[in-house]
């Protein structure tokens, strides 16, 4: 929900969901707190359409960025190809992707934006204070291309694992 | 063979996730996914024709930036290549040295 102040709904009404079950917004915030102080990443899997992200699985990724992991990821493009080939295989498209903000608030960064290139896809951010998981928001990446993209607030919307 | 499309470039593929194309190398086949799909090459060139440094083309497990022919590399119909644009980011630096995050 962004800042918390449900800021969701942009100007023209758009509206953007991404929905995942209990065990996988768990899971990833897990994650999280697992590589404390630095940062974890990692790729969601699932279908994926204009209103609303659905979350069907969720695939660690090692961080390339041994050189500063404490404030940046990078997923190796090899592992990407492998995670999408597996994804394919099975029905799913890559439908967002996963980070730790360690010690700093779960907002997007002029890094992440600079460096978020998947349009229509969702950038969920977990701040882990002390190494335990606080906040879980989701950004999803909007816009034609490099020069128009943004970040929008995202709904996290978790669901109990049994519906899902 | 076929050409892999992530999520966001298919809208500009007809939504297609998987292109087929007919070529002999690997430039072939980006020329031939490029002239079916004209509005891909602006989201994988830039301006001035080179892959952007963002997208990383794939000739099945292997970045096309390090083949030893690059793009003349032969390729076979059931070879596959896979279009994946890079994921990265983080936190602000919280150096007060002023440099950024």
């Amino acid at each position: 929900m962004g800042d918390g102040q449900g800021a969701i709904w942009d100007a023209d009404g758009a509206f953007v969901v991404i929905e995942l079950s209990s065990v996988h917004h768990s899971a990833l915030r897990q994650h999280g707190e697992e590589t404390y102080p630095h940062e974890c990443c990692g790729v969601l899997l699932g279908h994926a359409a204009e209103a609303l992200n659905r979350v069907e699985a969720v695939v660690r990724a090692g961080n390339t960025r041994t050189d500063s992991a404490h404030n940046r990821y990078n997923i190796a493009p090899q592992e990407l190809v492998r995670i999408q080939r597996e994804a394919r295989e099975s029905g799913l498209d890559i439908v967002g992707f996963y980070h730790s903000h360690p010690d700093h608030p779960a907002q997007w960064s002029v890094t992440d934006l600079a460096e978020a290139h998947w349009m229509g896809c969702s950038y969920v951010i977990t701040s882990v204070e002390r190494g335990v998981a606080q906040q879980t928001n989701s950004f999803r990446l909007t816009g034609e291309g490099e020069d128009d993209k943004k970040f929008k607030d995202e709904e996290v919307r978790v669901v109990s694992a049994a519906a899902s | 063979m076929k050409i892999h499309i992530p999520t966001p470039l298919r809208p500009y593929a007809d939504k297609q996730a998987t292109v087929t194309v007919e070529a002999s190398t690997v430039g072939q086949a980006l020329e031939a996914l490029t002239s079916t799909h004209p509005e891909l090459k602006k989201h994988l060139y830039s301006d001035g024709g080179k892959l952007r440094a963002f997208v990383n083309i794939y000739l099945n497990d292997e970045d096309i930036r390090y083949l030893a022919a690059k793009e003349a590399t032969p390729v076979k119909e059931s070879d596959s290549l896979t279009i994946i644009p890079s994921i990265a980011g983080g936190r602000p630096s919280i150096s007060p040295r002023g440099k950024r995050g």
